[in-house]
């Protein structure tokens, strides 16, 4: 159980969560903005959306690889369970990013309709199978894997046509989505943001039914994933947040405040990030074969001298994270104008 | 069907890792062309400068995303596919991951975007520090990047220990050590050398090209000679480089040296260095080869009679393969000696002022950015092929480093995948490359009259930035949300025309932002999140 000796432990847990959060905050949006960016109607309309996040996703796309990083130095176990368990999946998001990268940067190089439909086409099904398939291996993360006592997968086992997981997906795309559409109509004016103010609410209703549902779900079928609500109370307060936030988003769109709708729906993802934590804790990867197989905080964390070092090295370089993110976006801050460096 | 898993992860990892190496060397070494670029730019207030470094910035940025994508799939892939050596070196190799991600990435990815689409939204300074900014991430990444291989190659500050999961594994006793691990300073160097002359021939290819097509007078001549300069002190400087590096592998990874030279058998007598040659493992020996006699004995000893250890001085099973090492460390000296060759030989014509004459020397010139590709690539399988059977040297075998719970079936997959996917963003990624080169550098004329449109006040600085964080201390958060809400009624007249161009209306529209900031007639309260 928990001692101060995991101190460390539980310090690289919530860190491995926020910076989770921050690829969900912040990557979710140019995803969302990839999976609406069909409702364009012209090439110039198509440039404002890619150009919205033209100068921002690949930043964004760090985060996830310092999550990475971090896993594989934190918890190294986790790290080589879960990637090689989560193989083909992950396969398919590698191949969606890299379309998703190159179908921003070559879209711009030529002129040719064909050119342009073809990029325009990776760049939606590559940030919609990205979402997917990221909501999907959280859902199997709830379920949990048959993980043997060699700790490894027990691949037959493994079932893939559970619905759980598919429920999850959906749910990413939604949150996506709607995260993704607030952020264009920040950046957009006119006609096109008109269109994008409706498909605020679209998105947004579509996200509800899929989180109603997901909830339902959760709480019939994971049990565990309420325990450690049920053991620290205070924990209902996230619970609380992520509802107030959801309920603040149609108010305040409906204000005409798109800012604090991006508060609140930037306050949705990291509440459900955090659910997603309290749900799991103190586990990473439960074992559906034996739950003392599980792969948690305690059994899978690198050597203590690991965790401070990387620790030090976090401690010093988010102040450094954080102001470089603040000057590059209060740098290409206000609405998208199309010149001559844009995509 | 039996499937090797091992075998086709090893290649699988080879065909994405050699892919990602084509675009991170070129993008370090234009880093720093483009530094220095824009600092002439700065200096001489010389638009001619500012219209090459836009040039170089739209290679830079297509080459940059590439590096980006490709390079997601290294760090994912050692999780997917070598799971049980990502569990042994974890306390490690992740942390110096982790280091790379925080210090380098972050500082990279954000002031690339100021780099590329910042041209007309901050000052020249701000843009020349988020270019040293760039070029300083891209160092940084490469430094911790190479700690993590060289450990790889020469284990240091560590000790092996069982964990609570119960695998064995490598935990770091002392971090300074670890990373500052017997091969990790000289390697350094050399890598870094090698994208030095990567950036340099790239553009000494681009400004050849254009010399030979007579096009863009000046800015080929400019290109040619500072490339030239570049290049030189970088091959030159290699040379040096290379011979500590082969040195410290001489002290460090004997097995790999002896296969470098295809030293099978060890003898008596001084042991010869090999220009070229082809090794036979049949009969041991190197046949149709040119070497120096006593030459190796003489690199490693000091003198030429005491023999070097041959691959009979190691065990069976811990010997490296000899011929591919043996082919891509000389291809790779080769090709080192005429980046040399042909660079001095410019600047002696180049003194005499009779570069731009030679177009044969100018066509050289213009293919020599494949050698400085081959280069880098043939480099780095010397040395990783040479560390095998180990993937940790002396401490875990690649066969070992495989995860147990993927198939045969799933990497042959992933791989044809990734040959078919990278063979299509390879031909694209040319495709794209070579448009903008036959493009050229944007004209010094539409560059004057793009600057005259932007009032260099608008331009977003040092003194912007503390400006609009004294304004948030005043103000709060409302302070941001004039750019939200787009040109501010009371500008509506200069509507019109600020439309014809999308850039000076934004100048507009910054400055009706800080009109009705500094009248305070702000009555929006949108917050910018």
């Amino acid at each position: 159980m928990f001692t101060a000796e995991y101190s460390m432990n539980l310090a690289w847990f919530i860190l491995l969560g926020i910076l989770l959060t921050g690829y969900g905050v912040l990557d979710g949006f140019d995803l969302g903005v990839g999976i609406l960016h069909p409702v364009a109607k012209t090439d110039e309309e198509r440039r404002i959306i890619i150009n919205s996040i033209g100068p921002l996703w690949d930043g964004n796309e760090v985060w996830l690889v310092t999550f990475a990083g971090a896993l594989f130095a934190a918890f190294p176990d986790v790290y080589a369970l879960a990637f090689s368990s989560f193989y083909t999946n992950l396969m398919i998001i590698l191949f969606a990013l890299i379309f998703r990268a190159v179908s921003i940067e070559f879209r711009s190089k030529h002129k040719a309709v064909i050119w342009r439909q073809f990029w325009d086409g990776c760049f939606f099904l590559s940030s919609i199978s990205a979402t997917f398939l990221f909501g999907y291996i959280v859902g199997q993360l709830f379920l949990g894997l048959p993980i043997d006592a060699q700790l490894e997968l027990h691949k037959e086992k493994m079932s893939f046509i559970e619905l759980y997981p598919v429920v999850t997906g959906l749910l990413a795309i939604a949150t996506c989505a709607m995260h993704g559409s607030i952020f264009l109509y920040l950046k957009t004016e006119g006609e096109l943001q008109e269109r994008i103010h409706n498909w605020m609410w679209h998105t947004y209703g579509i996200f509800i039914m899929v989180y109603i549902m997901t909830t339902i779900f959760t709480l019939t079928q994971i049990p565990s994933a309420t325990a450690n609500l049920t053991r620290y109370p205070w924990l209902w307060s996230v619970v609380m947040v992520n509802v107030l936030a959801i309920g603040n988003i149609p108010r305040a769109v409906f204000l005409k405040r798109p800012g604090y709708a991006f508060l609140s729906s930037i306050a949705t993802i990291a509440a459900l990030a955090a659910l997603f934590g309290i749900a799991i804790f103190p586990n990473f990867i439960v074992s559906s074969i034996d739950p003392g197989l599980s792969l948690n905080i305690y059994n899978s964390a690198a050597s203590k001298g690991t965790l401070k070092t990387m620790l030090l090295i976090a401690v010093l370089g988010l102040p450094f994270v954080i102001s470089y993110t603040v000057i590059v976006y209060w740098v290409f801050h206000g609405k998208v104008k199309l010149g001559k460096f844009s995509y | 069907m039996h499937l090797d898993v091992v075998l086709l992860s090893r290649l699988q990892f080879a065909l994405t890792l050699m892919f990602h190496y084509i675009f991170p060397p070129l993008t370090i070494g234009l880093g720093l062309l483009m530094v220095i670029i824009e600092w002439l730019w700065l200096h001489t207030k010389d638009t001619f400068y500012k219209s090459m470094a836009l040039f170089w910035t739209k290679l830079f940025a297509i080459n940059f995303a590439m590096g980006v994508a490709t390079g997601l799939v290294m760090e994912f892939q050692f999780g997917t596919n070598w799971a049980t050596y990502s569990r042994f070196v974890g306390d490690i190799f992740g942390s110096a991951l982790a280091a790379e991600a925080i210090f380098a990435f972050f500082l990279e990815s954000g002031f690339l975007a100021v780099l590329v689409f910042g041209w007309d939204r901050v000052s020249p300074k701000m843009h020349f520090f988020s270019t040293c900014m760039v070029a300083t991430g891209s160092l940084f990444s490469s430094i911790w990047i190479t700690i993590a291989n060289s450990w790889q190659q020469t284990p240091a500050g560590y000790h092996i220990v069982k964990s609570a999961s119960g695998f064995w594994r490598a935990e770091v006793t002392d971090f300074w050590a670890m990373c500052f691990n017997p091969s990790m300073v000289h390697r350094m160097l050399h890598v870094w050398l090698g994208c030095f002359i990567l950036g340099a021939f790239f553009a000494l290819s681009i400004g050849a090209y254009y010399v030979i097509k007579k096009e863009h007078t000046r800015f080929a001549h400019t290109t040619v000679k500072i490339a030239l300069i570049y290049a030189a002190i970088s091959s030159v400087a290699m040379l040096v480089s290379g011979h500590f590096q082969a040195e410290a592998v001489s002290v460090n990874q004997p097995a790999k040296l002896a296969a470098f030279e295809g030293h099978y058998e060890t003898g008596t007598g001084g042991t010869c260095l090999y220009a070229f040659g082809w090794p036979d493992d049949k009969s041991k020996t190197v046949k149709y080869g040119l070497s120096a006699p006593g030459m190796l004995s003489f690199l490693v000893h000091h003198n030429f009679t005491q023999p070097v250890n041959g691959l009979d001085k190691f065990k069976a099973e811990d010997r490296p393969p000899v011929f591919i090492p043996f082919q891509s460390y000389h291809l790779m000296i080769m090709l080192g000696m005429a980046f040399i060759g042909v660079s001095l030989l410019g600047l002696v014509l180049l003194k005499l002022n009779r570069l731009f004459e030679q177009k044969w020397l100018m066509w050289i010139y213009v293919v020599s950015v494949l050698g400085a590709y081959t280069a880098n690539e043939s480099g780095w399988v010397a040395a990783e092929v040479g560390r095998q059977p180990w993937v940790v040297y002396g401490l875990l075998r690649t066969k070992d480093g495989v995860s147990h719970s993927v198939t045969g079936e799933q990497v042959l997959t992933s791989m044809i995948m990734f040959a078919i996917v990278y063979s299509f963003l390879f031909i694209v990624w040319v495709m794209v490359m070579n448009a903008r080169i036959i493009a050229g550098p944007p004209l010094m004329e539409d560059l004057a009259q793009d600057d005259a449109k932007i009032a260099p006040e608008s331009k977003k600085g040092i003194r912007q930035f503390w400006a609009m964080v004294g304004r948030l201390l005043e103000r709060g958060p409302a302070s941001l949300s004039e750019t939200w809400r787009g040109p501010a009624p009371t500008m509506s007249g200069s509507e019109t025309e600020s439309k014809s161009d999308t850039k000076s209306g934004q100048a507009e529209d910054k400055a009706a932002g800080e009109k009705s900031n500094l009248s305070g007639e702000d009555n929006n309260q949108e917050a910018k999140p």
